[in-house]
């Protein structure tokens, strides 16, 4: 199978008239951290679903594990691991037995969830509260319990729909120490998000979706690379005063992003743009020379406006 | 598809473990109500008019076979109705049980699988307040459990593929006030439906609580059922095959799309 887990070719979702995945190509290989990046509502989810075996494709091809999974869903089903955006536990039992349940639907016997349950418990630090009510875990606690509900069948690919939305920064954190760790172990991550950290902390490599379309593929740095430059600078004028600094500034970088209340340079030297700015007798009210991320990527190809 | 709805229906009933305490006191004490207030309070009246001679036996022995299969339908809609939306809508449970090899079929068999169990649990408990009413002796009581469930199955299986495919849970208030209510005391439980207004009639025959009733009511009494007992269990079977056949689809129309 070439070595792919996932293969899509022309992938398209329809419900209706509306196109929620538009013939979309790509593949993900074994043990790779691969994400779907995009605004809301770009076809991230429904691409999911479909990798999941749960949504029928519309058209174009899909091979997951190399099946089909119009025909063979519970045959790939059961070496997957899902992690929904919302959370689904079973909030009137336990976290042992929300385990055992789900270990139960995978047909595992009793002993062996059991056994694996104490092992995920620990992986996800939980292992306290193995007992407790889940209806009383913090959300983090719960995202937590989610992954390790997804991890107890030991599933070839994990699929994480937008895994930390909602989290606080440090459960966040905890959260992207214990998915890289398993990507260590060779497990392969699907991932899809919004946040831009997050993609440049976990995938080795990604695709931005807008509009239902991929519009650009690669690794971080290469995404970066290709549609951004190293640096960015951004300078803040005192309100009213933006636009007779603007006419200082012309010329000094190929890319200047004008917003309402500060100018983007991009530049390969954010440092001597700054100082050039500063000689041009611009005067801003603070200035700050970073580098590039993967956010300004995201921006440039989806544009700036509100998707609700 | 048999051990994969059966792990359903384990899965019912290990959250059942946890939250049976809810609905048992219920359980118990629903017959208990009924067959005090509507087979003694109200039943005093009707063996001392004409009632005893147009049902031909005590009240109370005539309307309990009758109030078990109404109670079985309680059970299942009731069963069918909120746990469906619950795992479509709020706590959204399905799409995890989905996300493993269960398929959508098996969900649907297995809900109904576990509406079964809890059936001939909640059928049982009735049986035994019958006969500690001496409504009925308990052995043929309890042989009037089968119907009662098949009667209950006959409701949930719609009802569930209903539940699958509203939107929100007014539809469920307005089943359960302009369908089940009305069922429930025009089908023959608490009065023959040969009382009822001739236009009527036909209208009895169509709803399943009525084929419900006259087997249990057979079953109790040892009388015979208005038409063969057979058309009497296939109409059910239609319900429940029916209606699971329904639920198919509106199940996968909310969780497979």
């Amino acid at each position: 199978m070439d070595g792919h887990l996932v293969e899509a070719c022309a992938l398209t979702k329809r419900f209706g008239d509306f196109t929620a995945v538009d013939a979309i190509d790509f593949t993900v290989g074994h043990g790779e951290a691969f994400g779907f990046l995009g605004p809301n509502g770009a076809g991230k989810t429904s691409t999911m679903r479909m990798i999941g075996a749960v949504s029928p494709v519309t058209d174009g091809t899909l091979r997951v594990l190399d099946m089909d999974p119009s025909t063979q869903g519970p045959a790939i089903r059961a070496r997957l691991g899902v992690v929904p955006q919302e959370d689904n536990l079973d909030n009137e039992l336990s976290v042992f037995e929300n385990l055992l349940v789900y270990g139960r639907y995978f047909d595992l016997p009793r002993s062996v969830i059991t056994e694996r349950a104490d092992e995920l418990l620990e992986f996800t630090q939980l292992t306290e509260r193995r007992d407790a009510q889940v209806e009383n875990l913090s959300g983090g606690m719960k995202r937590r319990l989610t992954i390790a509900r997804a991890l107890i069948n030991q599933p070839d690919v994990l699929l994480l729909d937008e895994p930390t939305t909602g989290l606080d920064p440090q459960a966040r954190h905890v959260l992207w120490d214990r998915l890289y760790r398993l990507k260590q172990r060779g497990v392969t991550l699907i991932i899809t998000t919004h946040y831009m950290d997050e993609a440049e902390q976990l995938c080795d490599r990604l695709v931005v979706m807008d509009k239902a379309k991929i519009v650009a593929e690669g690794s971080p740095l290469a995404l970066i690379g290709e549609y951004s430059t190293r640096d960015v600078v951004e300078l803040r004028f005192p309100v009213g005063t933006q636009d007779e600094n603007l006419s200082l500034l012309v010329g000094l970088a190929d890319r200047m992003e004008v917003l309402p209340d500060r100018v983007l340079i991009y530049t390969d030297n954010g440092d001597r743009t700054a100082a050039e700015a500063a000689e041009r007798g611009s005067k801003p009210e603070t200035v700050v020379v970073r580098r590039s991320t993967l956010e300004d990527v995201f921006l440039r190809l989806t544009g700036r406006s509100l998707i609700d | 598809m048999a051990s994969a709805a059966l792990r359903v229906v384990e899965a019912h009933a290990r959250v059942y473990r946890r939250t049976w305490r809810g609905s048992v006191i219920s359980t118990f004490l629903s017959p208990v109500f009924y067959l005090l207030a509507m087979g003694i309070g109200l039943g005093s009246l009707v063996n001392r008019g004409a009632g005893t001679a147009s049902v031909g036996v005590p009240y109370l022995t005539y309307l309990a076979p009758g109030l078990l299969a109404a109670t079985a339908m309680q059970t299942g809609a009731g069963d069918g109705s909120w746990p469906v939306m619950a795992g479509i809508k709020w706590t959204k449970t399905y799409f995890a049980t989905l996300a493993t090899p269960i398929r959508i079929r098996d969900l649907v068999v297995g809900h109904l699988g576990w509406v079964g169990v809890r059936m001939v649990f909640v059928s049982t408990v009735f049986v035994v307040v019958m006969a500690v009413f001496g409504a009925v002796p308990l052995g043929v009581g309890l042989l009037a459990v089968v119907p009662a469930v098949l009667t209950g199955l006959a409701f949930a299986a719609p009802v569930s593929a209903y539940a699958a495919w509203l939107n929100d849970d007014h539809g469920l208030s307005n089943l359960f006030r302009f369908g089940i209510v009305p069922m429930f005391l025009f089908s023959g439980t608490f009065f023959p439906i040969t009382q009822l207004p001739g236009w009527m009639q036909p209208i009895a025959y169509a709803i399943p609580l009525w084929h419900g009733v006259e087997l249990t009511r057979a079953t109790a009494l040892g009388i015979p059922t208005t038409f063969s007992p057979v058309v009497h269990v296939a109409y059910l079977l239609a319900w429940i095959v029916g209606g699971s056949l329904v639920g198919f689809r509106t199940f996968a129309k909310k969780l497979g799309q």
